[in-house]
């Protein structure tokens, strides 16, 4: 006998007490606390940070752990915190010529004003499990250096003097703020991609190398560091230093055969990321460079790396996740029609019916 | 009891007055998809978080809200909507058709007529009903404002001619005041006539970022052609209630392929239950 159920709330409820539980885990191991999550997996903290458009290393980190180290999970959490929060106004831009880089590398020239610094990177580290940080995980101290100077000038700069790249003109218009406008086409390319998906950023990115709308890119410059971000106080009158954040930025130099209205020249691909996000940021740079094909004049090669609407609309992992998943909720109802449509088109067919289970 | 935290229904002010604005415009332009800042909400896109902010804009402290999923009161996610509700707004909810001024629903219209006093706020996961027909919202964009929606026309003749029937048993299009041509959201064909009401009706799409709207008494049609539109449902009496004109659910009983129908409305059910109507399968 069929009686409807009831009890949906408790069923809830029990299913997050035990989420709580297999989060803490083994009772006997020690807790992970926020704080060791924001030092030892910071890389894992400057994407939430990133994809999640918060700058706030101690929520991000609280956020991993409450997401059981899912880390589209902790973005979600701290897209929807974000979102209560008032918008106060548009910062000064931040000036990345005076990052302090702890990491700059250039691919197209040998030495570069400002020297190529590697930084903390996991590049040429051969990839062997360290056992030994399985036994202590303490590191012995790294040999330090001078610091780089104040301002380390932009390569692209270099090829600029001799018209060889694409200006990129400033501008001290305050852009639009794609979390409190609806994405509509054309869109905020770059907002859209700083704040995409890792991963799916990497595929479009690597399906732009492999030959779907191919602009050979070099980079030109890759550099991670902190920078002040300052806002002007309309009180004040004058600009004052509001937080220091970690930023990721590439400039990709792309091949550019000229075009009707334009020279051969350098191209640019474009990434500033939130963190020390490498991967990301030399993903969103190709993939900039790719969506810009139709304001450069190039053909449109119809790869998906060139449709803007194609890749803008599906690069937000939250957007995404929740719609993918959505399709685990009930659907009786829709189900059901479907159910009543497939016997009605079986029976005007002429489908010999089976055996009708008993009802 | 509220967070202390949030505002009143969670969005603050500002939110909610771009939301208002977004459904004034719906409702001043019924069936046309208004694009919307929609904000990331505490649930997944997906799961009804454009219902949720068109809620949160509409409710004042003095409603009484009810929600519903598949035209259950009870399933999970429709539990999850409610708590929530309760938890940033405070405000009273029920299970009762007649008892509720906003109403949230996901794929269902209540059986129960609704009144002039109620709004109807849908959940909708693609508002485009040319979507997949034209995955590019900029050309369907154009497509509705040049009212061609010939495409539509030949998807459904194409369904006769190969089926005898169009294939469309849910979210069937329809046209609004001979003008756009609109989702109903995932309904099933069997509510698409109940569209034309005394309520107002809300539409939210929060991850695609539209909202729709149309006023009381607004002419809704489905999609056809001369021959008529057919509310289909399972053929069958309600096995709980009896009732004879309720959308029902399938439910597998045992493994051996029993089966039985019931109300897919649960309050329309109970309600008939307690005034005594009983189905062949009622204990």
């Amino acid at each position: 006998m069929y009686v409807t159920v009831k009890g949906g709330e408790r069923a809830i409820e029990n299913a997050h007490a035990w989420l709580g539980e297999e989060r803490r885990g083994d009772p006997q191991i020690a807790a992970v606390s926020p704080a060791q999550i924001r030092e030892q997996l910071s890389l894992a903290v400057h994407r939430v940070m990133a994809e999640g458009s918060l700058y706030d290393s101690d929520l991000a980190a609280l956020a991993i752990k409450q997401a059981r180290g899912d880390l589209i999970e902790a973005i979600f959490l701290i897209r929807a915190y974000r979102t209560t929060l008032p918008r106060l106004g548009p910062s000064v831009p931040v000036d990345t010529a005076r990052m302090h880089c702890e990491r700059r590398i250039s691919a197209t020239f040998r030495e570069v004003p400002g020297g190529q610094v590697l930084g903390p990177t996991f590049d040429y580290t051969h990839w062997l499990v360290d056992f030994q940080l399985a036994a202590d995980g303490e590191a012995p101290p790294a040999p330090t250096a001078d610091p780089v100077p104040e301002a380390t000038p932009h390569v692209t700069g270099f090829l600029n003097r001799e018209g060889l790249i694409e200006e990129a003109p400033p501008s001290d218009a305050a852009p639009p703020d794609l979390t409190r406008e609806p994405l509509e086409f054309p869109a905020l390319r770059l907002q859209a991609l700083t704040r995409s998906d890792e991963g799916f950023s990497l595929g479009m990115a690597y399906s732009t190398q492999r030959g779907h709308a191919r602009t050979h890119a070099f980079v030109g410059e890759l550099r991670i560091g902190a920078v002040t971000v300052e806002m002007e106080i309309p009180e004040l009158g004058f600009a004052i230093e509001i937080a220091e954040i970690t930023l990721t930025e590439s400039e990709t130099v792309n091949q550019f055969q000229g075009s009707k209205t334009k020279p051969a020249q350098f191209t640019r691909g474009y990434a500033l990321v939130f963190g020390q996000s490498e991967r990301k940021s030399i993903s969103m740079a190709l993939v900039d460079r790719a969506l810009r094909w139709e304001e450069l004049g190039e053909d449109n090669l119809g790869a998906p790396a060139q449709n803007a609407e194609f890749v803008l609309s599906h690069a937000d992992s939250i957007q995404a996740t929740g719609f993918l998943e959505h399709i685990k909720l009930p659907h009786y109802v829709d189900f059901q029609s479907e159910l009543e449509l497939l016997r009605k088109l079986r029976r005007a067919a002429g489908a010999a019916p089976r055996q009708e289970a008993a009802e | 009891m509220t967070e202390e935290a949030y505002n009143f229904a969670y969005l603050n002010e500002q939110t909610k007055r771009m939301i208002r604005r977004a459904i004034l415009k719906g409702l001043a332009t019924p069936g046309y998809q208004v694009p919307f800042a929609s904000r990331e909400m505490p649930m997944p896109y997906g799961w009804g978080t454009g219902g949720v902010q068109v809620s949160a804009a509409t409710l004042t402290p003095e409603d009484t809200f009810k929600v519903i999923d598949q035209g259950a009161d009870d399933t999970t996610n429709a539990v999850s909507i409610r708590k929530f509700v309760e938890r940033t707004a405070g405000i009273a909810t029920t299970t009762k058709t007649s008892d509720a001024k906003v109403i949230q629903t996901r794929h269902r219209i209540p059986e129960a007529p609704l009144t002039e006093d109620q709004i109807l706020i849908y959940q909708v996961p693609i508002p485009e009903p040319l979507r997949f027909l034209e995955p590019r919202e900029t050309e369907t964009r154009k497509m509705h404002s040049r009212e061609d929606y010939g495409l539509m026309h030949v998807k459904l003749y194409e369904d006769i001619a190969q089926h005898g029937h169009i294939a469309t048993p849910y979210a069937y299009p329809v046209r609004v005041e001979g003008r756009y041509l609109m989702d109903p959201s995932p309904i099933p064909k069997f509510d698409t006539p109940k569209m034309e009401m005394a309520a107002i009706q809300l539409f939210g799409a929060g991850r695609e970022q539209r909202i729709y709207a149309l006023p009381p008494y607004t002419k809704v049609t489905p999609l056809d052609f001369e021959d008529p539109f057919d509310p289909s449902k399972a053929p069958h009496p309600c096995g709980l209630c009896g009732a004879e004109d309720a959308y029902l659910d399938e439910v597998i009983t045992d493994d051996t392929g029993r089966r039985m129908f019931v109300c897919s409305d649960t309050d329309y059910c109970e309600t008939r239950r307690e005034a005594g109507h009983r189905g062949k399968d009622a204990a």
